[in-house]
């Protein structure tokens, strides 16, 4: 197995320096979070503000609020409401395309793991599209491994432009790309970017990279504000919660999506929480010390810190905690949900990236919401 | 009961009801009833929600009878309110528009600057055009000039039920522009839109304030109570000292002898 002890923080020669000093902040604020320092004081007196800083962003991350979680979540309900009314937006993501040159130890898609690989052609993307559509979603997620050679630019920008005549709203999860090759993508008819950090934690991030683009952390750290600067409306943010401490990974992604909205305030922020999950030839992957009480807890400390932003509930978790977080504090639900290549129109033709927990059609999380007395929204924008 | 002589003007459309109703955060299947119970005659929606090909289409929902106020919901700048507003008059949402462009996605406060320039693309396009603006007179003053047909200043930020943190700017409004002013956005509670009817607006536009009661028919009742109470005390003139511009409107030294 290659291992490369490139350094983390370096950029490589194809990759776009920021001049920016959010990473430092979050950094320095990550470093210093002490979770275990807040009191019940902290969190209390955070529940019953209007607006939340960081600092009591802070203490609702700490063990200290996990009694609290009740009132967090009322809290979190009415904020919820008052913002989204009683709104659910529904998607699904395609993987069009599993090749992958990165060695990331707790990925399905790892350059090192024995799956059958695959990548859609664009024919075979867009009978995924087709099908998809047919389902009534408007909002779909495209995603690939990270392999320029196989998955590169250009073929992602035609699956955009295709997606696009199918959808009103095409968001997408690939590797970082220069502020230009976002705008391309923009250009083709992306308007979403989802990048997420996985760790926060240098240290944890240089162990669990071990070789490929994906190893640089800077230049991962700063995709969202590439992508808001190629023109992209809208970006999320995340930690694969159970990779390190996750109260720390929780706070240091509000704080990225903090910082970032104050220096770009037209950007749309969201937020998603995966937690680590079984994948092929890894069943003993697991979220370690982040249970569902404590995914929680980050879910509703997102949602108090930034009232406005988008937070989405992804197949990862089982549906009985999806029925209950959405409305709650999750905006946004994946639906009828294939994480292979393709799967949607035929067999899939790859192998999925980790193994699902709600495998619920469109039709049924529609039926769902209804039911929880909350409206689904299939589209909510306009591309102008 | 609608006082029918207390009418209203937007765009030579005469309304008797100042009660107009938010759509974007209900169930599809309550707004006809939030509708009826507010006695409501406009009823405002995001254009972006009435594009879905779905059969959960908000334009299905709302009655025939209604007039349509499409808003321009996720604009960021004036270039982007007015391809919105083109493309609702083109998907048949008629010729009014309410202008909402706001390029701050935390507190969802507008741009007067390029909600003015909006309006006056728009207003000269044969658009109604009804800006939501953050209480300023100057700005309302330009938006006056630039064509509008009615001011809607923010009570308070959207979706915040904080009531009339801005009332002392409304008031300025409804003192000085002559267009209608319609306080929109912030207002929480019935008694807050009594409290803005008795200030002298014309119109109250509230949504989240009724989307998330407990009972939406009921409080879309309770808005429709206090707006016409709260006009009412205003025709029929509150126990002032001063009226506009100051002026005592019963002198108390009108017994003296000279």
């Amino acid at each position: 197995m290659t291992i490369t002890k490139t350094d983390p923080m370096e950029y490589l020669p194809d990759m776009e320096t920021t001049a920016s000093d959010i990473m430092n902040n979050v950094l320095e604020l990550r470093t210093n979070y002490e979770p275990a320092k807040y009191t019940t004081q902290d969190v209390v007196s955070a529940l019953n503000k209007n607006t939340r800083s960081l600092s009591d962003f802070a203490a609702l991350l700490s063990p200290a609020a996990l009694p609290f979680l009740e009132e967090m979540a009322a809290c979190a309900q009415r904020e919820t409401q008052k913002h989204f009314g009683n709104s659910v937006s529904l998607f699904t993501p395609l993987y069009i395309s599993n090749y992958c040159e990165n060695y990331c130890s707790y990925c399905g898609f790892n350059c090192h793991n024995q799956i059958k690989r695959a990548k859609l052609t664009l024919a075979e993307i867009e009978d995924e599209l087709k099908t998809i559509a047919a389902s009534g979603l408007e909002d779909i997620l495209l995603l690939t491994g990270e392999s320029r050679s196989r998955s590169g630019l250009e073929y992602i920008g035609e699956a955009v432009r295709l997606a696009s005549s199918y959808f009103k709203l095409v968001g997408i999860e690939i590797y970082p790309l220069n502020t230009d090759e976002y705008a391309y993508l923009q250009d083709c008819g992306a308007d979403y970017v989802c990048v997420y950090q996985e760790t926060y934690d240098p240290e944890r991030y240089e162990q669990v990279h071990l070789s490929g683009h994906k190893r640089v952390y800077p230049y991962r750290f700063n995709a969202q504000e590439r992508a808001l600067r190629g023109g992209m409306r809208s970006v999320a943010f995340g930690a694969l919660l159970g990779l390190a401490d996750f109260r720390k990974d929780a706070f240091a992604t509000g704080a990225h999506a903090f910082l970032l909205q104050k220096k770009y305030p037209k950007a749309e922020i969201s937020f998603s929480p995966p937690r680590l999950r079984p994948f092929i030839n890894n069943a003993e992957e697991n979220p370690n010390d982040v249970h569902e009480p404590q995914l929680l807890q980050v879910m509703l400390a997102y949602r108090l810190l930034l009232p406005f932003a988008g937070i989405t509930i992804s197949t990862r978790e089982r549906a009985g905690f999806r029925d209950n977080v959405v409305g709650m504090c999750a905006t946004k639900i994946s639906a009828g949900v294939k994480v292979s290549v393709g799967g949607h129109e035929e067999e899939a033709k790859g192998d999925e990236q980790f193994l699902i927990a709600d495998p619920r059609s469109v039709q049924e999380i529609h039926n769902m919401l209804l039911a929880n007395g909350l409206q689904p929204v299939y589209t909510d924008y306009i591309r102008v | 009961m609608k006082n029918k002589k207390d009418s209203f003007f937007l765009g030579g459309h005469e309304f008797h009801s100042r009660f107009i109703l938010g759509s974007g955060k209900f169930s599809l299947a309550l707004i006809k009833a939030a509708i009826e119970n507010a006695d409501a005659e406009i009823v405002t929606l995001a254009l972006r929600r009435a594009t879905t090909e779905s059969t959960e289409n908000i334009l299905d929902y709302i009655p025939k009878n209604i007039t349509l106020l499409p808003n321009t919901s996720g604009a960021r700048t004036a270039e982007e309110a007015v391809r919105i507003a083109k493309l609702s008059r083109e998907l048949g949402c008629g010729s009014f528009i309410k202008i909402e462009v706001i390029p701050d996605s935390k507190y969802l406060l507008p741009d007067n600057y390029e909600t003015v320039k909006a309006t006056e693309i728009l207003a000269k396009d044969g658009f109604t055009v009804l800006p939501y603006m953050f209480p300023d007179l100057n700005a309302a003053r330009a938006l006056c000039n630039a064509g509008a047909a009615a001011v809607m200043p923010l009570a308070a930020p959207i979706g915040s039920n904080r009531g009339l943190l801005t009332r002392d700017f409304i008031q300025i409004l409804v003192d000085e522009i002559d267009l209608p002013v319609i306080v929109d956005a912030g207002i929480g509670r019935p008694s807050e839109a009594c409290e803005a009817m008795e200030m002298g607006v014309a119109a109250i536009m509230a949504n989240t304030a009724v989307a998330t009661a407990s009972d939406i028919p009921l409080m879309a009742q309770a808005f429709k109570a206090a707006i016409e109470a709260g006009r009412a005390a205003y025709l029929a003139g509150l126990g002032r000292v001063l009226t506009k511009k100051g002026e005592a409107s019963s002198p108390l030294t009108g017994f003296l002898e000279k």
